[in-house]
């Protein structure tokens, strides 16, 4: 391995890196908000919207995200749409991600029973009172094995990025590959890099999941 | 436990012989089964009753009922003045005044013994927490809970945590409460702890409509018993009266079924 190669090109990896953690970042932001939404239109059963939910739920989870980002990147300039790739990860990645956190949030709703909330009702609170103090906490504690997964799960897929041009870490790696045939070094700092964003995620998640471990269950 | 619980607890004015609850021709089906068949009661403040009947005849819907956790389909239940009805805007205040225990006590799982009571009077009634935690402790001392006030309610037995439930009920200050089998999934050295409870509430004067498969107790308790057969009530007695002679051929098979002939060799006839 050469030290000096290694040098002279981490701060293309550190830039790539970045890419990757921005774009990851407000891809998971986006998936959290849209999972919260469908999730809710799902558990409330809300008419028409419940239907569609779950038509973007399936063709979300079921096809690839090189597939999707292909047709955002593609498919929109086709019929009009200018987008850059930057934008296109971003909501690649939300689209693919908000499919896995609706369900890791549904299922959780789902799992606190409804004499719970009877119980909240028999107290005299309201659905908001019912929702915010009992049903909620519960199924938060609930969902979070899930969604830590989803967010490491999301994180990794980024890595498909370089095929729509973005100068993520999986394109500077092949990049170099293909110029110096540098490939011990350039993966060497692939995994690196990778490591040094999801560790932390991971360890995080690790904890959050330590601390709501008790809070659904055993009643 | 019984000595304690007998001083006053805020939210109870002893007066008798007014009528706090009153259903008229209740009727009550799921889908096709019919559940509540035109039942009429009225119970007056003050009064213990209890409900019995046999699995699955409809005790537990009676009091959901009551509680407007299930609609009704017929028919009128009011409490006081009020009209009870799932849709009713000041649903949530009627509620208020009914406590409701449940047999898998129902206590929240994210909270502490001392969350759990107070998150109903702060949210709901907007009382002061000193207050209100004030009233928490004075109560779960009284049912021998005071060290548990930290605790999860993972870290209770069944016992505890059913007196938890009560507790957090009372702390609403409600002018009813409704017990539905609150020892039916208890242990049975655990039954006692609980039960000690509620015939202490008894003593107490307030109103209370009780589910339970426990004879003795509800014979202890009781001012009157209902028993529902088939969606009607067709036994509403003193306890002495229902147990001793009851009037209708099924109360008597009912009662029939918590009793044992001894077998013992000994006690045959003809050996
Ligand atoms: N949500 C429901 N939907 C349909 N049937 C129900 C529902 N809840 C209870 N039942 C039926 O109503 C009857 C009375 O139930 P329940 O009130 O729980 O009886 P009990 O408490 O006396 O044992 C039972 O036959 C039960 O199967
Ligand atoms: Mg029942």
């Amino acid at each position: 391995m050469s030290l000096e190669f290694i040098t002279k090109y981490l701060p293309l990896y550190e830039k790539a890196a970045w890419l990757t953690v921005r774009i990851g970042f407000a891809g998971v932001v986006l998936s959290i908000v849209i999972g919260l939404l469908c999730a809710a239109i799902q558990y409330y059963r809300i008419p028409v919207l419940s239907g569609l939910t779950a038509v973007y739920i399936e063709l979300s989870r079921n096809t690839p995200l090189l597939v999707q980002l292909f047709f955002l990147y593609y498919g929109l300039p086709k019929i009009g749409v200018r987008t850059d790739a930057q934008v296109c990860g971003m909501a690649g990645l939300a689209f693919l991600g908000g499919s896995y956190m609706a369900e890791a949030f549904r299922s959780g709703l789902e799992a606190v029973e409804k004499i719970q909330m009877e119980s909240a009702q028999s107290l005299g609170m309201n659905r908001y009172q019912t929702m915010r103090y009992v049903i909620l906490p519960q199924a938060f504690s609930i969902s979070v094995p899930a969604f830590v997964a989803n967010v490491i799960f999301l994180l990794k897929e980024t890595s498909v990025f370089s095929a729509i041009s973005l100068m993520d870490l999986m394109f500077t790696a092949k990049d170099l590959i293909g110029l110096y045939y540098k490939m011990t070094e350039s993966l060497f700092l692939l995994v690196v890099f990778y490591l040094i964003i999801l560790l932390p995620v991971s360890i995080l998640g690790a904890a959050l999941e330590r601390r709501v471990r008790y809070a659904g269950f055993g009643a | 436990m019984a000595g304690p619980l007998l001083q006053d607890v805020p939210g109870q004015d002893i007066a008798c012989g007014q009528a706090l609850l009153t259903m008229e021709h209740v009727t009550k089906r799921f889908e096709e089964s019919l559940i509540l068949d035109d039942i009429s009661l009225t119970i007056q403040k003050g009064e213990v009753i209890v409900l019995v009947g046999s699995s699955g005849c409809g005790k537990s819907t009676m009091l959901r009922c009551i509680n407007a956790l299930e609609p009704i389909q017929g028919g009128i239940i009011r409490l006081g003045e009020e009209q009870i009805d799932p849709k009713s805007r000041g649903l949530t205040s009627i509620r208020q005044k009914i406590g409701m225990v449940f047999q898998s006590y129902e206590l929240f799982p994210h909270m502490t013994v001392l969350d759990n009571i107070l998150l109903a009077p702060m949210k709901v009634q907007k009382r002061k927490k000193a207050d209100i935690t004030e009233e928490a402790v004075i109560l779960l001392e009284r049912v021998g809970l005071k060290e548990k006030a930290g605790c999860f309610p993972r870290q209770l037995s069944g016992g505890q945590k059913q007196r938890v439930a009560i507790v957090r009920a009372l702390c609403m200050h409600p002018e009813l409460m409704l017990f539905d089998e609150v020892t039916a999934a208890l242990d049975p050295e655990m039954v006692r702890e609980v039960l000690d409870v509620i015939l202490a509430l008894a003593a107490q004067g307030r109103t209370m409509l009780i589910v339970t498969h426990e004879m003795q107790f509800a014979r202890a308790v009781a001012d009157r018993v209902l028993f529902l057969d088939k969606g009607k009530i067709i036994e509403n007695a003193p306890p002495e009266e229902f147990f001793e002679n009851p009037k209708t051929e099924r109360a008597k098979q009912f009662l029939n079924t918590f009793s044992f002939e001894t077998v013992k060799g000994k006690d045959k006839q003809g050996k």
